[in-house]
């Protein structure tokens, strides 16, 4: 049985994570990107996936219908998979249009799954395409991955689209199969707190910085994977949480060595510990604190390895995206492996409320930085504060 | 005999006043007779043996009742009640019947009259009675003493975090061992009380196969640790394989492991917590031991080995007069010759490093030695078929629960048979219903049931249930609770808004339970009342 999946990336995904951007939504924040020198980084998780649905010899007669370049072909032929090619016109830069164009031709074309690569304003443009009539599936290479579509890492992106197709050809032929599906949640950011994807957005700011609002834009159909490959939507906080995080975030801020730099990540919890010392975070980046004052706010990769080289010490307080248990590598890419290689496995602090944790499906903290870094020190168990004299173990793995 | 399941229920409905409503001024039951002369002369005026701090200033408001408007008036309210004689397989506290006997055993003179300070000489009786089980429980656990007095199985777990830091702090380590590690999964009074007594806590996460990992355990202790408290089984019914290695993990870093052991309805006589390696470990008699739960007196039973022992708070029942062939670890206490006659008599003793009391004196000696009572009546090879029943009847429920749409096994990967019990959601039923497993609850009280207990950990399964049969009832009760259950759950899909609204057979209705989740409206102490509503 012949198989036939569908192939596009965003080229433009992901680049403003590392400079300190918060995403790569809309024509200002891409040009804001490149002349902070981001450099593209979607192609490459995009062909790490390829490379590992291409080594799956179980998934037989394998065709790849894909989009026209920079959005894919020249990724899929170099994997070694075979191509079909889309024939859709797409712009130079891409836009979000195009993501829709493309997935729009590879859902009329017939294909059993689309794979594309990007991030959450990707996912929303591809759902807005395609709908339900084709399984998604996205590998990630975005800032922020908030939506359930996304595989935990391109690798597992590679693989779980290898099982589903191998599980479609012993499934009868000609039948629908709901149950090699299930339906998730596709979210991006709300008016007010970004853009949808690149090239679609109107008032993106030029700053990683804002609100934290994300609606849900729909419900897509993803292959079903019960091991914890696939990762949940982003969930909020139960409520009692609170009170505890704003004690834990009193406890962090009275523990602070005058003499270090702390990087302060992303997210709601982290922003209360520069509440708790009187300090505005961008919340959606990272921010730079020493001697108890502001030293960089919404820093990129860039700044970051400046400011090192002016202190003795660096120390990282890191929060957990909920739903999905992302610690590095979605949101805070400018903490990039240059950056982390100089931190110590000691003086990395994570902060979360215990429900988030308990939350977790599998109940594991993720880290996703790229290949050329594996540091050792982030794997294996490592205590999370969720409450003052209160830690939670938890393992960290890809 | 046939009976048309479930049964048609409707709580009797008095239309009954407060009982400051009822009565008349100057009414009264019992008219007390004035103080002869002669006593008070011995005895002195009785308001002067109040503290003068602790004396009114003005009388009580007291309702003014004849005796027999007082009985009316509860016999009223307790016919308003399920009285706690329909079927409860209310979970995560093992429910037991408590015998008839059991109560006329307290009555007695000789227990109903005892004062706590009055001599050992004249109630060697019942201090026989609290060494005898002290003997039982050593040979359920293994362990080398028990004390009785905690009020219950939070009060012991506190009593183990008291005895390790007095353990520890005897070591010199107390500065150096500051942490606690327990799992999500065990109950809540265990980082509780580890936090109350000053220690920090560390939490291991359930894993894949619905249980904490030794690897996680194995980064989670070192040279910090003074303590592990665990259960197992936990209230999803989960037994820990791993368990002995996990206590050797533990002492090989210097810390000390404690085994609440309030599921231990599931492994009676099935396992030792001593040769399991545990240092410690916990029973209900409240609820494992047959002396009833909830609302009454309760009894945390705490064990240690001789390592822990000197720790422990007094007083302490020793027998004196004993020959050293009466070692009792050698044996149960069947073949104690002499015991409270021939000599032999009990004493009480002060433990030389003793933390200081948790509670008054020896404990609740009623739940005591109704305990002891069961012990007896159930025997060694009784307590053990106990525990098989009540797996046997879990896994019973387990099969017919699992058939009922919109109920979901937590852990539902795990296909291991669980134990005594097992947490279920109701999370499917109420994502296709929006009714929740609350409204499940009272609907069932409709149908003559007692409502279910939800979790201890309600954030780890969403809309939970935690039903545990135990060894008592018969599977005709069992299959009505769960009939019932199937019932509403198809009612909850048909007529949702019957099953959000219920109870409508009970004499009141819903009650607003918003207030106790809401921490500014919580008064534990008088004090505490007294500030939060501003009173003087």
């Amino acid at each position: 049985m012949r198989r036939f999946v569908g192939f596009l990336v965003n080229p433009l995904a992901g680049m403003g994570g590392r400079v300190g951007l918060g995403g790569s939504d809309g024509e200002q924040r891409v040009a804001e990107a490149h002349r902070r020198g981001a450099q593209p980084v979607a192609p490459a998780r995009a062909s790490r996936a390829l490379h590992r649905l291409a080594a799956r010899r179980d998934v037989g007669d394998l065709t790849v219908a894909v989009a026209p370049d920079p959005m894919g072909a020249e990724l899929a032929e170099a994997s070694g998979l075979r191509t079909q090619p889309l024939a859709v016109p797409i712009g130079s830069p891409t836009t979000a249009a195009d993501t829709v164009a493309v997935a729009r031709a590879a859902a009329a074309a017939g294909v059993d799954l689309l794979l594309f690569a990007g991030g959450d304003g990707t996912a929303a443009d591809v759902l807005a395409a395609v709908g339900q009539s084709t399984p998604l599936l996205g590998i990630p290479a975005g800032v922020k991955m908030r939506s359930g579509v996304f595989a935990a890492s391109p690798e597992a992106a590679g693989d779980l689209a290898a099982d589903h197709l191998v599980r479609l050809a012993r499934a009868p032929v000609g039948e629908v199969h709901p149950e090699l599906l299930v339906p998730t949640e596709v979210i991006d950011a709300a008016p007010g707190g970004g853009g949808a994807s690149t090239g679609g957005g109107g008032a993106a700011p030029t700053g990683g910085g804002g609100s934290m609002q994300s609606a849900l834009v729909g419900v897509a159909l993803v292959p079903r994977a019960g091991d914890g490959r696939l990762i949940g939507p982003k969930s909020s906080s139960a409520l009692g949480s609170s009170s505890a995080l704003d004690a834990l975030a009193e406890a962090v801020a009275s523990e602070l060595d005058p003499d270090t730099l702390y990087l302060v990540g992303p997210g709601t919890t982290t922003a209360r510990v520069l509440a708790a010392l009187g300090l505005e975070a961008s919340t959606l980046g990272v921010d730079a604190v020493a001697g108890g004052e502001l030293v960089g706010h919404d820093v990129g990769e860039q700044e970051i390895l400046g400011l090192l080289d002016g202190y003795p010490r660096t120390k990282l307080i890191l929060g957990v995206i909920g739903g999905q248990g992302m610690l590095l590598g979605r949101g805070n890419q400018q903490l990039s492996p240059r950056v982390l290689a100089r931190v110590s496995p000691e003086d990395v602090t994570i902060l979360s409320s215990a429900d988030k944790l308990v939350a977790l499906r599998p109940a594991l903290l993720r880290v996703d930085v790229g290949v050329e870094a594996p540091f050792p020190w982030l794997a294996g168990y490592r205590r999370v504060r969720v409450a003052p004299r209160r830690d939670m173990l938890m393992r960290v793995g890809a | 005999m046939s009976m048309d399941r479930p049964r048609r229920y409707h709580a009797a409905v008095w239309d009954e006043p407060l009982v400051h409503e009822i009565g008349h001024p100057g009414r009264r039951g019992v008219v007390v007779p004035e103080v002869e002369p002669d006593v008070a002369a011995v005895a002195g005026d009785a308001a002067e043996l109040v503290a003068p701090a602790a004396r009114r200033r003005r009388p009580p408001s007291l309702p003014e009742l004849s005796e027999w408007e007082v009985l009316r008036h509860y016999l009223h309210l307790s016919q308003q009640t399920l009285g706690m004689m329909g079927i409860s397989l209310f979970g995560t506290c093992t429910m037991k019947y408590n015998p008839a006997l059991s109560e006329s055993l307290i009555s007695l003179p000789q227990v109903r009259e005892v004062h706590p300070l009055q001599h050992e000489e004249t109630m060697q009786g019942l201090l026989e009675i609290v060494y005898r089980l002290d003997l039982a429980l050593r040979e359920l656990s293994g362990m080398d003493r028990f004390v009785f007095q905690p009020g219950g199985g939070a009060d012991a777990a506190w009593l183990h975090a008291c005895i390790t830091r007095a353990y520890h702090a005897a070591r010199g380590e107390l500065a150096q061992r500051n942490e606690i590690v327990t799992t999500i999964q065990a109950h809540p009074c265990n980082s509780a009380t580890a936090a109350a007594a000053g220690f920090k806590v560390v939490t291991l996460p359930l894993e894949e196969n619905g249980r904490a990992s030794l690897d996680a355990l194995r980064a989670a202790v070192s040279e910090r640790t003074a303590a592990l408290m665990v259960n197992n089984p936990d209230d999803m019914g989960i037994y820990n394989p791993d368990i002995a290695e996990w206590v050797q993990t533990v002492h090989a870093a210097g810390g000390l492991c404690f085994y609440d052991h309030a599921n231990f309805n599931g492994v009676m006589g099935k396992l030792r917590a001593g040769e399991l390696g545990f240092d410690a470990c916990m029973f209900m008699l409240h609820k494992t031991f047959g002396a009833p739960k909830g609302n009454g007196p309760a009894v945390g039973a705490y064990g240690c080995t001789e390592r822990l022992a000197p720790y422990l708070p007094g007083p302490l029942v020793e027998p004196v007069g004993l020959d050293g062939d009466l070692d009792p670890s050698r044996g149960g206490t069947e073949d104690l010759p002499g015991f409270g006659r021939d000599g032999v008599r009990f004493r009480l003793v002060e433990p030389e490093a003793g933390v200081g009391r948790v509670r008054e004196y020896l404990g609740n000696l009623p739940q005591v030695l109704k305990a002891y009572a069961w012990v007896r009546a159930m025997g060694a090879e009784g307590i053990d078929e106990a525990s098989d029943l009540s797996v046997l009847m879990s896994n019973y429920v387990d099969a017919r629960l699992r058939s009922i749409r919109g109920v979901t096994r937590s852990n539902p990967e795990v296909g291991a048979y669980r134990m005594e019990m097992c947490r279920y959601s109701l999370e499917t039923l109420t994502q296709e219903t929006g009714v929740r497993a609350v409204d499940v609850q009272n609907r069932m009280t409709d149908f003559g049931i007692d409502a279910f207990w939800l979790s201890h950990e309600p954030w780890i399964v969403p809309e939970p249930f935690t039903p545990e049969v135990g060894e008592l009832w018969s599977k005709e009760d069992v299959d009505e609770w769960i009939d019932v259950l199937a019932l509403v759950c198809a009612e909850a899909y048909e007529h949702p808004e019957v099953v959000r609204t219920a109870p409508h057979r009970q004499v009141t209705h819903r009650i607003d339970t918003g207030p106790l989740d809401d921490p500014a409206r919580w008064a534990t102490t008088w004090r505490a009342y007294r500030a939060k509503h501003r009173m003087p």
